[in-house]
């Protein structure tokens, strides 16, 4: 029986995200959009902080790529590594050679925790976890209660405003079901998004973080590969280039409802007193 | 008052971030509708609770009253609720399953019962119908009152919203003893003053846990405590004591005087008011900045290793 409660022959399935070959491209922002028929998100806007103008993950972006530009010394930068100077064009004005900037690019998701706080808080049963080990919206069982949206230690989950019900990322539950990759992994030009088998997933990126320290790129390092961690592991996972905070996602996430047993027990102890309060302040003295 | 002081004591965060944009999604619920369903349960739940010990006790005209606030309040908590559903029909999906994991269908499954008996015992007292049946559901509703207080303290606290996570601890005597004084604030807006005795000792209880839970909230929780005592929610939740405070000092002279009565029932609710949309506020403020995110789960990290 897996860490999550289901039984099934199925093995889990999960992405891995090695963000170290990411280029960006956003192919897989739009390939999601096209095959799930996501509405626009907030329209054609300039966030005007980077090549991203996307910003976040949300119920009309189930893919995110996420775009950060930091000046480092360019002895430290990935591309220095078995590099030869062609004499290209820098970045920066001349006399900035010894600063580098470096681009880390990392495509987003839904990372289908294996102790989902959103499947967990859902009053009316909407979400729940496929044969694959996913957690999916069933979008005429959802009601818009919004439950979900706060319960998401990783901010994915969000009601749609035109429809008032909740939506995110299905690992393309309908492709699967027909013996096909996601969308997104499908249009990763890069294998950037790896789609397999969540246990030959983690063998394959804990392969990769020990070539790229091999290759001297000390700040490799994957998130979400963990089952010990505060939601039991994402079945989406990452290789990160930074602290995970610098692409917008929690240093340690915890799924919430781990806490819920003791927050019964409070609630209980605290109505217990308010009964306590009205009997004694009824039944203590007359009048 | 202090939070000038208590501010320059936290050290300045320092965290990184992408772009500064917030990590967590604000909760979805809409306000007013959420905050007040929040406060109308809870002046339900007590006033239910209040009505059948008043007619086990022999006061008339508080269990009258309680009954009829129990009844508005939870139907008035009913429809925030399904208005903030958006189409009402969607509210029958909460009761297609009970799941203890939720809190939200936990609730639904209090607050279903409880706003149908509370219903059955108003209409009875208003008409005189069935007076056996309204007793019943009215002690019955009586029952289920306390747990109308404070399972949306659980509601709140079972979220990744960092300042109504953390307050875990207190959240639920802070809507106990909100509910208190916002039950026993209905009550005594309404009923004479020879029946006020149990409800100014309720309230006074209700206050005190009030007060002290919300110290907790505002300066326990290291930096996810800020949300509570600055800006708009610090305002409500300091207006929400002085008003705590004043209907607790008013409510001592409501044996002898109506006015102080009505006085202090007023300012009990307003107090109520105040406690739901500054706890609400506060959690959707520490969703807003990464901040809040971030250095407490940098803390725990470092605490680990």
């Amino acid at each position: 029986m897996s860490e999550s409660g289901y039984t099934g022959a199925q093995p889990r399935m999960g992405f891995f995200t090695d963000t170290s070959v990411c280029i960006g491209c956003k192919a897989c922002e739009v390939a999601c959009k096209e095959w799930n028929d996501v509405p626009e998100a907030a329209g054609l806007d300039l966030l005007g902080t980077s090549y991203d103008n996307t910003g976040d993950l949300g119920a009309n972006t189930w893919r995110h790529v996420a775009f950060i530009e930091q000046p480092v010394s360019s002895v430290d930068t990935v591309s220095t590594v078995d590099s030869v100077d062609l004499g290209m064009p820098s970045v920066g004005a001349p006399g900035q050679a010894a600063e580098g900037v470096r681009w880390l690019m990392s495509s987003d998701v839904c990372k289908h925790c294996t102790h989902a706080a959103c499947l967990d808080v859902c009053p009316t049963g909407a979400l729940f976890r496929t044969e694959f080990d996913t957690v999916v919206v069933q979008q005429d069982i959802c009601n818009g209660c919004g439950y979900c949206v706060p319960a998401c230690p990783y901010g994915v989950i969000e009601k749609r405003e035109s429809d008032g019900r909740a939506f995110k990322c299905t690992l393309c539950y309908d492709r699967l079901g027909a013996g096909l990759e996601p969308a997104c992994a499908k249009a990763c030009p890069t294998d950037s998004i790896q789609f397999g088998e969540l246990d030959e997933l983690r063998e394959r990126a804990a392969a990769r973080v020990a070539t790229l320290h091999d290759d001297g790129v000390a700040e490799a390092r994957l998130y979400g590969h963990d089952p010990a961690d505060g939601v039991g592991g994402d079945g989406a996972f990452f290789l990160l280039l930074d602290e995970p905070e610098v692409y917008g996602l929690p240093p340690d996430p915890v799924v919430t409802t781990r806490d819920l047993p003791e927050m019964w027990k409070r609630a209980a102890a605290a109505a217990l007193g308010v009964a306590a309060t009205l009997a004694v302040s009824f039944l203590g003295r007359r009048r | 008052m202090s939070s000038r002081r208590e501010r320059a004591m936290v050290e300045p965060a320092e965290f990184r971030s992408y772009y500064g944009r917030p990590i967590l999604k604000e909760p979805a619920w809409k306000q007013p509708d959420v905050p007040l369903y929040l406060f109308l349960g809870g002046t339900a739940g007590a006033s239910a609770s209040m009505a059948a010990l008043a007619g086990l006790t022999g006061r008339p005209e508080l269990a009258r009253v309680g009954k009829l606030v129990a009844s508005a309040g939870s139907l008035a908590s009913v429809v925030a609720l399904v208005h903030d559903l958006g189409k009402p029909s969607r509210f029958l999906h909460m009761l297609r399953v009970l799941k203890p994991t939720s809190p939200l269908s936990v609730g639904s499954w209090i607050l279903t019962p409880f706003s149908g008996l509370a219903a059955v015992a108003a209409g009875s007292e208003i008409t005189g119908i069935l007076p056996k049946v309204g007793t019943l559901a009215g002690n019955v509703a009586g029952l289920l009152g306390p747990a109308m207080c404070t399972y949306t303290a659980v509601l709140l606290a079972d979220t990744a919203t960092p300042s109504w996570h953390e307050g875990r601890r207190g959240l639920p005597i802070l809507f106990a003893g909100s509910a208190l004084t916002s039950g026993a604030g209905a009550a005594l807006l309404l009923i004479p003053c020879a029946e006020t005795g149990p409800v100014v000792r309720a309230g006074l209880t209700g206050a005190t846990a009030e007060l002290l839970a919300t110290r907790h909230l505002e300066s326990k929780l290291g930096i996810v405590s800020e949300p509570y005592r600055t800006g708009r929610a610090g305002v409500l939740l300091k207006a929400a004591r002085a008003f705590t405070v004043a209907g607790a000092a008013l409510s001592l002279g409501a044996r002898r005087h109506r006015a102080a009565g009505v006085l202090a029932g007023a300012a009990y609710l307003g107090a109520g008011l105040c406690t739901r949309f500054g706890v609400y506020g506060a959690g959707v403020e520490s969703a807003k900045d990464p901040k809040y995110v971030v250095v407490p789960q940098r803390e725990r990290l470092a605490r680990r290793s």
